[in-house]
C-alpha cells in the first residue's frame, strides 16, 4: 500500500488523512520547513517541528492551529504514526516518518547532509520507501567545504573594505542568509564589522535568534542614516533587490550571489554579479546518494529537480525508483510565463 | 598554467575594461616569454584546431568520472559547456603539479592529433591527474579548441602596448599572417626595431561601424567616398619579393582556395604592394550571392572545372602599400588615386582583379536612392568612407560606415527550442521558427540572438510550460509565440524543407500582439524572393 500519494494539492497520506507541504489550503498539513513553496497559508491545522515553529508561524499566518513536535517524538494521526526528524536544510526543517502497520515511509522535504551551524544536522532514518528531492541531482554538483566558502566571503569583504566599496551579497532571505551570518560570526568573531540586512530578512533573522541560534549583530538598512559608512559594510539582500533603486544608497559596491547554481560558470555570468559563492542548502550529488543509501530503502520516489536523471540512476543501481513530481520551486528561480494572445 | 588560469578567472569575473586591461598587463609582466607567447596567441582569439574528437573526449571523461554516457550527456546539457562539464565531473587530482603553459601546449597539446586514440587518452588522463580542478577547465578548453574569454583582441594589444612601449598598430601587424608562438617569435613581437615591416604579413584590416544616425549628419557629401557594400570575403592580396599571398580578414591564408586570384596578382604586379578588397563569385557582370561563394570554400583541391563554374573576382578598393612603402597613413583620396592609376596601368580588363567602383551620386538623397537599388545590384548596401581618413587598425569610429539596406522581416512561429551554451546554459534560447504552408507550419529559420535577458527568461518559461515532445535536447513547442525575424538575404535551397535559405536571421521582437494564425505564409516569403533579382 502507498502511504503517500500525489494529489493536486501535493503529497497526501491517506492513512492519516493529511497533506505534506500542500500547495493549496487543506484541513490538516504537515509542513517540512518554512520556505514559501512548502509552507503555504490557509490551512486548518499545521504540524511542524518544534525547532521550526517560530519561522513556520511567520509563513502560515495566525489562523491555523499549530502543533510543534519535538524531534523523534511519535504522534498518531488516524492510522498513521508520524514523527519528525531533522533534514538539515534550514532551521527546523524536517523529514516526515510515517509508519502504518509496520510499513515505514520517509518524506524528506528539502535536505542537505553537510553540517550547518543554524540547524540540527540531517538524521538518516531507515525506511522501506524514501521520498527524496533532486534539486542538484547531477554528478557535476559537488559542493566545496562550507568553511572554505565562508572564508572566501570574508576575504572578499575585507578586500572590498580595503578598496572602499560596499559588499552586497545576494542570498535567500530564509536559511542561507542566517547560515552565512553564523559562519561569518564564528570565523571573524562578533566584532567583524557592520553587517546590514534588507527589510525582507529582519523578521526571519530575529526568529532565528529567538530560536536560540547565535548570530552576529545586524542592522536594518532602512533604519541607518544616509551617511552610514556603507563601504565598510557587508549588505545581505534578497536576489530580487539586484538592480533596484534600493541599491543606490551604497555608492560604490561589489556584488556577489551565494547559491549552489554558482558552481556553473554560465549561471554565474548570467547573474551578472562580480562574484559567485557556491553555497547551497540542498544536498549535492554525493549527498543525495549518501542520504538515500543511509535509509536502506528499497524503493525511492523522487520529487522536484532532476527527477528523470536520479530515477534512472537509482534504477541502474538496482533500486525500485519512480517519480513523484510535486510542484516545488526548490532553489530554482521563479519565472513568470508570457501570456499568450488568443488565437 | 597556474598564472594563465588565474588570468582567465580574473577576466571572467569582471566586465570592467580597466580591470581587464590591468589583469592582462600584470600577467604579461609576470610570466616568462614562452608562456606569454602562447597566452597572447590564445587571448587574441587564435585557435588550434580541436585536438581530440569530442566523442573520444566525452567517453574518456565519463570513464574517469565513473559515470555512464547518458549521465555525462545530461550533465553536459545542464552545464552547457563541454570543457567545464568535464572539469566539474573529474575526481580531484591526486598529485597536482605546477606545469608552465608552454610546456603543456608544446609537450602535450600539439602532439595529440597525430597520436592513436589509446595514446591520446593516456596523455589527456595524465594531464588531468596533474592539474588542479580550475586549471583543468582551461586545459579542456584548449583541447576542445573552444578557448574564449571576455577580452577583445584590441584590449590584449593595448595591454601589450602598455607593457612594451610599442604602438598597437605595430603589434597588430606583427601578429598577422599566421604568427606562431615561441620565445623567438615573442622577442620579435616585442622588439623595438621597426625594420621588419615588410615580411609576408597582411596589414590589420580597417573595419566599419554600422551607420545608426541619419546620413545627412555625416556632413557634406563631398567629404565622403561611397561604394557598394559587397557580400563576399574581405581579403588582402599581399605581393612581396615575388611571392603573392591572399589573406582573409580572419587572418587565414586562402591562396589555395582562390589560385586564379594569386596567379593574376603574380601576372599583373612586378613591384611589392598590398591590395584590400572583396572576393566574390561574379557572373554576368554582377555578384552571384554568398551562397555561390560558399561552394568554393573549404576545398583542398580547386579544379579548373570549379573555377570555371564558379568564377571569382577580387574587387579592389584600397591600396595599402606600394613599392614597399606603407601608404596607410595617407588620406583615402590619395590612396584611391594611386589605386586607380595602378589598376589602369597594369591590370588587364579580363583579369579577375578589378577596381571596385565608387558611386557618383552627387548628394545624400542621390546616394539614398542608389542604396534602394542594393538588392537589385546583389549588394548589402553602401559603404561610406571619409576621404581624408587613414587606413586605421581595427574598428576606428567615425571614418568608415556601413549603410546597409533595411533587412527583410517575417513574422514566424516558434516551433522548436534547444538549450543554449555558455551564459545561456540551462535556458532554452536556440529557436527554430516556422511559417504557414496551407494548414501546416514549415520550419524555415533558426535564430539565437536579438532578445534581452528578461525576454529570454520569459520565452524559456513559456517553452517549459508548453512542451509537446522532447527529442534528446530538442523540445517541440506548442505554437503560441510569434516573433518578428529579420534577415539579410534569401536564396532558393534544395537542402531546406521550406525550399528557402535565409542569411543572418535574428529576432527583432516578440510579437505579443499577434496570434500564431496571423504569422506569415511561405507564399509571402517566396514573393519576397521573386522581388529580389538574385
Amino acid at each position: 500500500m502507498d502511504l503517500v500519494t500525489l494529489t493536486e494539492a501535493g503529497l497526501y497520506c491517506p492513512a492519516g488523512d493529511f497533506f505534506i507541504d500542500p500547495a493549496r489550503p487543506v484541513a490538516r498539513a504537515v509542513i517540512t520547513h518554512a520556505h514559501a513553496d512548502h509552507a503555504t497559508t490557509g490551512h486548518g491545522a499545521v504540524l511542524c517541528s518544534a525547532e521550526g515553529a517560530g519561522i513556520t508561524r511567520l509563513r502560515v499566518g495566525p489562523q491555523p492551529t499549530l502543533e510543534a513536535l519535538p524531534w523523534g517524538e511519535p504522534r498518531q494521526i488516524g492510522d498513521a504514526r508520524v514523527s519528525l526528524h531533522p533534514a538539515g536544510h534550514i532551521l527546523g526543517s524536517a523529514q516526515v516518518r510515517i509508519e502504518v502497520a509496520g510499513e515505514v515511509w520517509v518524506a524528506s522535504g528539502d535536505y542537505k547532509v553537510e553540517p550547518d551551524p543554524t540547524c540540527t544536522a540531517f538524521e538518516p532514518v531507515q525506511a522501506h520507501t524514501f521520498i527524496t528531492e533532486s534539486t542538484f541531482g547531477l554528478p557535476v554538483y559537488r559542493w566545496p567545504a562550507q568553511r572554505q566558502v565562508v572564508a572566501d566571503m570574508a576575504s572578499w569583504w575585507q578586500r572590498n573594505q580595503a578598496a572602499d566599496r560596499a559588499s552586497v551579497l545576494f542570498v535567500y532571505a530564509l536559511g542561507k542568509a542566517q547560515r552565512i551570518l553564523a559562519g561569518l560570526g564564528t570565523l571573524l568573531g562578533d566584532d567583524c564589522g557592520p553587517i546590514v540586512v534588507h527589510g525582507a530578512m529582519t523578521a526571519l533573522t530575529d526568529a532565528y535568534r529567538a530560536a536560540g541560534v547565535r548570530l552576529p549583530q545586524t542592522s536594518l538598512v532602512s533604519a541607518l542614516p544616509k551617511d552610514f559608512p556603507w563601504h565598510q559594510a557587508l549588505v545581505l539582500a534578497p536576489p530580487s533587490a539586484q538592480g533596484t533603486p534600493w541599491m543606490r544608497r551604497f555608492g560604490a559596491y561589489a556584488d556577489a550571489y551565494a547559491s549552489g547554481w554558482m558552481l556553473v560558470r554560465g549561471q554565474r555570468r548570467r547573474r551578472a554579479v562580480d562574484r559567485g559563492f557556491v553555497l547551497s542548502d540542498h544536498a549535492d550529488w554525493p549527498g543525495l546518494l549518501q542520504a538515500i543509501e543511509a535509509t536502506r530503502a528499497q524503493r525511492v520516489l523522487v520529487t522536484h529537480g532532476q527527477v528523470p536523471v536520479l530515477v534512472r540512476w537509482l534504477a541502474e543501481q538496482g533500486l525500485q525508483a519512480g517519480a513523484l513530481e510535486a510542484g516545488y520551486g526548490g532553489e530554482q528561480e521563479l519565472e513568470t510565463a508570457v501570456t499568450v494572445p488568443d488565437a | 598554467m597556474k598564472a594563465f588560469t588565474a588570468l582567465f578567472q580574473a577576466l571572467d569575473a569582471t566586465t570592467s575594461t580597466q580591470a581587464k586591461l590591468a589583469a592582462v598587463q600584470a600577467w604579461l609582466e609576470a610570466v616568462p616569454a614562452a608562456d606569454a607567447a602562447w597566452g597572447v596567441f590564445f587571448l587574441t582569439g587564435q585557435k588550434l584546431p580541436q585536438r581530440v574528437p569530442v566523442a573520444e573526449l566525452k567517453a574518456l571523461a565519463a570513464s574517469e568520472a565513473r559515470i555512464p554516457a547518458w549521465l555525462f550527456d545530461e550533465s553536459y546539457e545542464a552545464v552547457g559547456d563541454l570543457a567545464e562539464t568535464i572539469a566539474l565531473l573529474l575526481p580531484a587530482p591526486q598529485q597536482p603539479q605546477a606545469v608552465p603553459l608552454h610546456q603543456l601546449v608544446e609537450g602535450q597539446l600539439l602532439g595529440l592529433r597525430t597520436l592513436d586514440p589509446a595514446s591520446r587518452a593516456a596523455v589527456v588522463r595524465q594531464v588531468w591527474c596533474s592539474l588542479p580542478s580550475e586549471q583543468r577547465l582551461v586545459w579542456n578548453k584548449l583541447v576542445t579548441g573552444a578557448f574564449r574569454v571576455g577580452v577583445s583582441r584590441q584590449l590584449v594589444l593595448r595591454a601589450l602596448a602598455a607593457v612594451t612601449g610599442l604602438e598597437v598598430g605595430t603589434l597588430a601587424h606583427r601578429l598577422m599572417g599566421g604568427w606562431k608562438p615561441s620565445p623567438t617569435a615573442w622577442q620579435s613581437l616585442i622588439a623595438t626595431d621597426q625594420s621588419d615591416a615588410r615580411t609576408g604579413r597582411p596589414y590589420p584590416f580597417c573595419l566599419a561601424h554600422p551607420l545608426e544616425q541619419p546620413v545627412a549628419q555625416l556632413g557634406p557629401r563631398e567629404a565622403w567616398q561611397a561604394e557598394w557594400k559587397w557580400d563576399g570575403i574581405r581579403a588582402q592580396l599581399v605581393c612581396r619579393g615575388g611571392t603573392v599571398q591572399l589573406w582573409s580578414r580572419g587572418d587565414e591564408l586562402i591562396s589555395e582556395t582562390f589560385p586564379e586570384l594569386v596567379a593574376a596578382g603574380r601576372h599583373a604586379f612586378a613591384e611589392d604592394l598590398v591590395l584590400d578588397g572583396e572576393v566574390l563569385v561574379w557572373r554576368d557582370g554582377r555578384p552571384a550571392g554568398f551562397g555561390e561563394l560558399q561552394k568554393r570554400l573549404g576545398r583542398k583541391q580547386v579544379s579548373p572545372r570549379l573555377q570555371a563554374s564558379l568564377p571569382v573576382v577580387l574587387l579592389v578598393y584600397d591600396l595599402l602599400e606600394r613599392a614597399g612603402e606603407d601608404l596607410r597613413a595617407q588620406p583615402l583620396a590619395v590612396r584611391r588615386a594611386a589605386l586607380e592609376q595602378l589598376m589602369r596601368d597594369v591590370v588587364l580588363p579580363v583579369s579577375p582583379l578589378q577596381l571596385a567602383p565608387v558611386l557618383a551620386a552627387p548628394d545624400w538623397p542621390g546616394l539614398a536612392a542608389a542604396r534602394e537599388q542594393s538588392r537589385a545590384e546583389g549588394v548589402e548596401g553602401l559603404m561610406l568612407k571619409r576621404l581624408d581618413s587613414p587606413y586605421a587598425v581595427g574598428r576606428a569610429r567615425g571614418d568608415w560606415w556601413k549603410w546597409k539596406v533595411v533587412p527583410y522581416t517575417v513574422d514566424a512561429v516558434l516551433v522548436y527550442a534547444q538549450r543554449g551554451h555558455g551564459r545561456r546554459a540551462n535556458l532554452y534560447t536556440d529557436y527554430t521558427f516556422a511559417v504557414w504552408q496551407g494548414d501546416a507550419l514549415v520550419p524555415f529559420a533558426k535564430a539565437y540572438s536579438g532578445l534581452s535577458d528578461a525576454e529570454m527568461r520569459e520565452v524559456d518559461a513559456f517553452i517549459r510550460a508548453n512542451t509537446l515532445e522532447r527529442f534528446g535536447p530538442v523540445r517541440t513547442v506548442a505554437p503560441g509565440l510569434v516573433f518578428e525575424i529579420a534577415f539579410e538575404g534569401l536564396q532558393l535551397s534544395t537542402r531546406h524543407k521550406s525550399g528557402i535559405a535565409v542569411r543572418f536571421p535574428r529576432m527583432v521582437r516578440l510579437r505579443r500582439d499577434k496570434p500564431p494564425a496571423e504569422a506569415d505564409r511561405l507564399e509571402d516569403i517566396r514573393a519576397m524572393l521573386a522581388r529580389t533579382a538574385c
